[in-house]
Formats: structure tokens, C-alpha cells, sequence
């Protein structure tokens, strides 16, 4: 009976195999490659890259000695901070203004946040480049406004890229907003005006609490996105001036693939790999107690339905 | 109430024009004869800056390549998560949730953290600097969201539509195939939109995978005009850039289009 069993649920799953066989090949295997390599002092090419030795966990301590992997740790945390920060205060606000406003006006208004979504991350940089060049727009409006100039990229290089990064993600953290606010009754709202609660009061005992678990994994979303952000920067700063700007991302390639140091390289991706599979784990716990809830309601409305047609 | 709408107003706009004003750049130095770094109507408009964009030989193949690898692609995720979503949706596998949550995991994890094993593996197995081979690891990190997107799409479509193909004596790859990918063509149109917009704005994967000239996409391309010339040339650049953007507007404008169609078969299985 057991084996029955077993033979229909191969048979069954033959289907799954094509997939299945490359996301182990390129997902699966080099996660534990990266594992393994950080434990090693492979590198990416000559003599140690057949002869390697174990050398346990002296890769990461090595890396926590290291000035500079330190600050780019804090490179990281800021860079991940800032977009957080910056994205969802500023697609929150957007959504919370378009909601009080008329249709035509957030036809308008849409498209300008999302241009700088859709396009692609090297256009994004070459825009923001340009824009916050010393003689970019930035620069100009500053001037028109009788303010000093500033250099944006040498003076302020992080600053720079996580206005970059706010501008090009902002559009997503403001469209899941839009969709957790409009799913707010508005007659919940009205009564609490009736009761005399002022917008603030609102906002902060109402719509926010409403939106708990939207924020919750809009923050983990952008988290995944922002800690993969290689070509923004890359195209942008190349890391520099000096090390400003070199996230976890950027040291590993530098160390990676351009001083051929696998171990050095493998175990910074541990970093990234932790980082995000600790929101991922989060993720993907938030995001499946949500399905099951919009299920259960949604297999509600169907039966009331069914019932209105019977009867 | 009402008087106070205004500052909402004023909010939005003044956010929405410091959006728009990179975009705006873009657009207006690409006609501009004399672009600069700052934003400025042009003083003469031409369409020079397109004209040399599209006779250089390069870029053309560029953007032949980003297609080709893009195309291939968005096409292999959607076969390959159709066919994985059809047990998923369908049988009751023992392995289902477990493997359903290790798919969800995926989705979310930064590709970039084990791109060094993946060149390892690459150069091991000679397809460094090989463009199916960046096909191929772009395809795979395509599937866990498109598995994701199938299956789901798959579970509104009622069982009761596939029973009656079975009953005149389909096996279940051809209920697949005939009942069930037609009902959701709306949803397999959007996974390949996505798919597609993911390949052909990558960066990273054909930089780092793709050594030779002649095989960089447009991407990497457009990179290495600004990346390494000293003066930079914005008219013609923003001019590549925007005919860059453009499929990923377009098809976004679309995927919107498809969405709003709604994908949910309930109707189906009246009576």
C-alpha cells in the first residue's frame, strides 16, 4: 500500500522534474557550494584552486578583523537602513495623499513615481548620475533657490545612492500602500472623525495598525531588493570614492571575482545569505498566514454566493 | 474639510515633479543637440543622437542579443513553471507544502550572494562566456516566481473544466496543454511580461557571465559607455538609454492591460 503510494506520487511528479533539476543546479548545490567554499582557501583560478586546503572559520574571522569589511558591513546596514526609511516614508505619504485626492489628479501623479520603477537599474543610474552631477539638476534647482551647491557624489556618496534607490523603488513600497489603504473601510474611518479623532489620531491608531502586516512585508520585500543591489551602485560609484559605497554586494565581487579570493568571496555571500534568509524565513511565514486568510474569506463570498443562486 | 484637500494636492505635486525630473532629463537630452548634465529644454532638437545610436553596429547586436536572451528566456520559465505548477495545483503530494515553502524562500533570495559558486560552476562546465549559458541561470532564477504565479492562477481554475476532458480520455498532459494553459493564458502572458522585463533589464548576470565583446547585451553595453569614457557623450546616451527603456514601459503598460482583465474562471463550472 505504501509503495502504491510512493510509485503515484513519482508518476505524478514527473512534471516537476525540468524545473526542479535547475533551480538544484544553479540554486540549491551552489548554496552549499557557498558554504563549503567560505570553509576553504580556494581561490578562483591557479595552483590553490585544485589543491585546497580546509582552513575552518579562519575566512570569517579574518573578516571581522578587517577594517574595511567593518565598514562595509556599516556600509550595508546604512545603505539598507536608508532605502528602507526612505522608500516607505515617501510611498506611504503618496499613498496617503492620493487617497484623499481626485482620480484624474492620481492618473497623473502615478506614472511620474513609476517611471522610475519600471525602467531598468542601469538606465535608473545613468539618470541619477547625471542628476546629481555638480553642473546635474540638483544642483540647478539649488542655485535657483539661492542655496549652496553641493557635491553630491564625492561629498556625500551614500547619501546620493540611497536617493537613487528611493527613487527608483519607491513606486512599489507606494503600490502596496495604495492597495492596504483602499482596503480600509472608509465608514470605520468616518467613525472615528464622528468621534471627534483628529488625522493624526487616525493615522495612528487606525490606518497604521490596519496596515501592520503590509508594512511588515513591504520592509522584508525591500529588504531582499535592497541587499541585492549590485548595478546601481556599481554603475554609479564603483564602490568609491574610497569605500563609501561598497555594500556587501560590491566586496564580494571585488573580492570574488576580482582578486579570485573564493573563500574571502563565499564568505561574505554567507553575510548576504543570512541577512536575507532571516527576513526570508519572516517572509514567507507572513506572507502564507495571509493566502490562507484571504482564502478563507474568499471561499466565504463564493458560498454566500452559491446560496443567493439557489435561492 | 474640504478647503484643507489642497495641501494634499501640493504634496503630491511637488514629490511627482522632483520624479519626474530625471525622466524629463532623459527624454529632453536625447533630442537636445548640446545635452548637458542638467535638466534644459533643448535649444535645438534633433534626432541625431537616435540616428547614431542605431548605425553603430554594436549596439544593434547588442539589443539582438538582449532580445534573443530575454525571449528565450521568458519563454523557458513559462513552460517550465507551467509544467511544475500542474502537480502542485493538481495532486495531493505528500512533499507539497514542504516544497512549496522552499519555492516562496526562493523568490526572495538575493541571487547575488552565490554568484561566486555559480562562476565556479560555470567555468567548470566551460559554459563561461557562452550566452545559452546565461540563458540557462537566468531561466533558474525565473522559476521560483513563476512557479509561484502558475500555481496559483492554476488553483482558480475549477477541476470540474479538466474532468470532462478526462472522461473523453485525455491523459492529464493533455488536459494541460488543451483545457487548462488556454483558461490561463492571461496569467502565463503575465509571468512571461515579467520574465521578460527581469532578463532584459539585468545587469549583473551577463556582466559577470559574459566575457566577450560580442556577446554583451545591451545592458552591459550601455554600462561600459559611461563607465569608461572620460567625457561623456549624454545626447547619444540617453538617446540608447530610452530605446533601452522602452520595451520595459511598454510591456509594463501591458502587463497592467492583461492584469485588469482578471484571471478567475469561476463562472466556468455553472450547472
Amino acid at each position: 500500500m505504501k509503495t502504491n503510494r510512493f510509485l503515484r506520487e513519482c508518476r505524478q511528479s514527473i512534471l516537476l522534474i525540468p524545473a526542479m533539476a535547475l533551480l538544484l543546479l544553479f540554486f540549491v548545490v551552489p548554496v552549499f557550494l557557498t558554504i563549503f567554499f567560505s570553509f576553504t582557501n580556494m581561490a578562483l583560478t591557479g595552483a590553490t584552486a585544485k589543491n585546497y586546503d580546509i582552513v575552518g572559520i579562519s575566512n570569517y574571522i579574518r573578516l571581522f578583523k578587517d577594517k574595511v569589511a567593518l565598514s562595509v558591513i556599516k556600509n550595508t546596514l546604512f545603505f539598507l537602513a536608508g532605502s528602507l526609511l526612505g522608500q516607505q516614508f515617501v510611498g506611504f505619504i503618496l499613498a496617503y495623499c492620493m487617497r484623499e485626492c481626485s482620480a484624474t489628479f492620481r492618473r497623473i501623479v502615478g506614472p511620474c513615481i513609476l517611471c522610475g520603477w519600471v525602467m531598468p537599474e542601469i538606465v535608473v543610474s545613468l539618470c541619477m548620475l547625471a542628476f546629481f552631477d555638480m553642473e546635474g539638476t540638483a544642483n540647478t534647482i539649488l542655485k535657483t533657490l539661492h542655496l549652496p551647491i553641493i557635491s553630491w557624489i564625492f561629498g556625500f556618496p551614500m547619501l546620493t545612492v540611497i536617493l537613487a534607490n528611493i527613487w527608483h523603488g519607491t513606486a512599489f513600497s507606494m503600490l502596496n500602500f495604495q492597495s492596504a489603504l483602499d482596503h480600509v473601510p472608509r465608514d470605520m474611518e468616518e467613525a472615528a472623525r464622528v468621534d471627534g479623532a483628529n488625522r493624526l489620531q487616525v493615522l495612528w491608531h487606525l490606518l497604521i495598525p490596519c496596515m501592520k502586516q503590509t508594512i511588515g512585508m513591504n520592509t522584508m520585500l525591500n529588504t531582499f531588493s535592497t541587499l541585492g543591489v549590485f548595478g546601481l551602485i556599481w554603475a554609479m560609484t564603483g564602490g568609491g570614492p574610497g569605500n563609501k559605497t561598497t555594500t556587501l554586494s560590491i566586496y564580494m565581487y571585488n573580492a570574488g571575482m576580482k582578486n579570485f579570493q573564493l573563500g574571502k568571496g563565499t564568505a561574505i555571500g554567507i553575510l548576504i545569505l543570512l541577512l536575507g534568509g532571516v527576513c526570508s524565513i519572516g517572509y514567507s511565514f507572513l506572507f502564507y498566514e495571509r493566502e490562507k486568510k484571504s482564502r478563507r474569506k474568499f471561499g466565504k463570498v463564493k458560498t454566500t454566493l452559491a446560496e443567493r443562486r439557489e435561492g | 474639510m474640504r478647503n484643507k484637500t489642497w495641501i494634499y494636492y501640493l504634496i503630491l505635486a511637488l514629490i511627482a515633479i522632483l520624479f519626474l525630473m530625471p525622466m524629463l532629463w532623459l527624454v529632453l537630452s536625447s533630442f537636445n543637440v548640446h545635452a548637458r548634465q542638467a535638466l534644459k529644454w533643448p535649444d535645438q532638437w534633433t534626432f541625431n543622437n537616435y540616428l547614431t545610436v542605431i548605425q553603430n553596429g554594436r549596439n544593434l547586436r547588442g539589443f539582438g542579443i538582449g532580445l534573443y536572451i530575454s525571449v528565450a528566456q521568458a519563454s523557458l520559465v513559462c513552460i517550465l513553471s507551467l509544467m511544475a505548477a500542474y502537480p502542485l495545483s493538481r495532486y495531493d503530494l505528500s512533499y507539497k507544502k514542504p516544497l512549496l515553502y522552499a519555492i516562496l524562500f526562493m523568490t526572495s533570495l538575493p541571487m547575488i550572494a552565490v554568484i561566486v559558486p555559480v562562476y565556479k560552476i560555470f567555468v567548470r562546465f566551460h559554459l563561461l562566456d557562452s550566452i545559452p549559458g546565461v540563458i540557462l541561470y537566468l531561466t533558474a532564477s525565473g522559476i521560483p516566481y513563476g512557479v509561484w504565479m502558475m500555481k496559483n492562477f492554476m488553483d482558480g481554475i475549477p477541476k470540474s473544466l479538466e474532468e470532462a476532458a478526462f472522461v473523453d480520455g485525455a491523459d492529464s498532459v493533455q488536459s494541460m496543454l488543451h483545457v487548462v494553459a488556454p483558461l490561463m493564458f492571461s496569467g502565463i502572458c503575465v509571468v512571461f511580461i515579467y520574465s521578460f522585463s527581469g532578463a532584459w533589464g539585468n545587469f549583473f548576470i551577463p556582466y559577470i557571465l559574459l566575457n566577450s565583446e560580442a556577446k554583451q547585451p545591451a545592458s552591459v553595453i550601455l554600462f561600459q559607455y559611461f563607465g569608461k569614457h572620460g567625457a561623456i557623450e549624454y545626447g547619444a546616451l540617453s538617446a540608447y538609454s530610452l530605446l533601452y527603456s522602452l520595451p520595459a514601459i511598454f510591456l509594463y503598460i501591458l502587463s497592467q492591460k492583461v492584469m485588469s482583465k482578471g484571471f478567475t474562471m469561476n463562472g466556468g463550472d455553472k450547472g
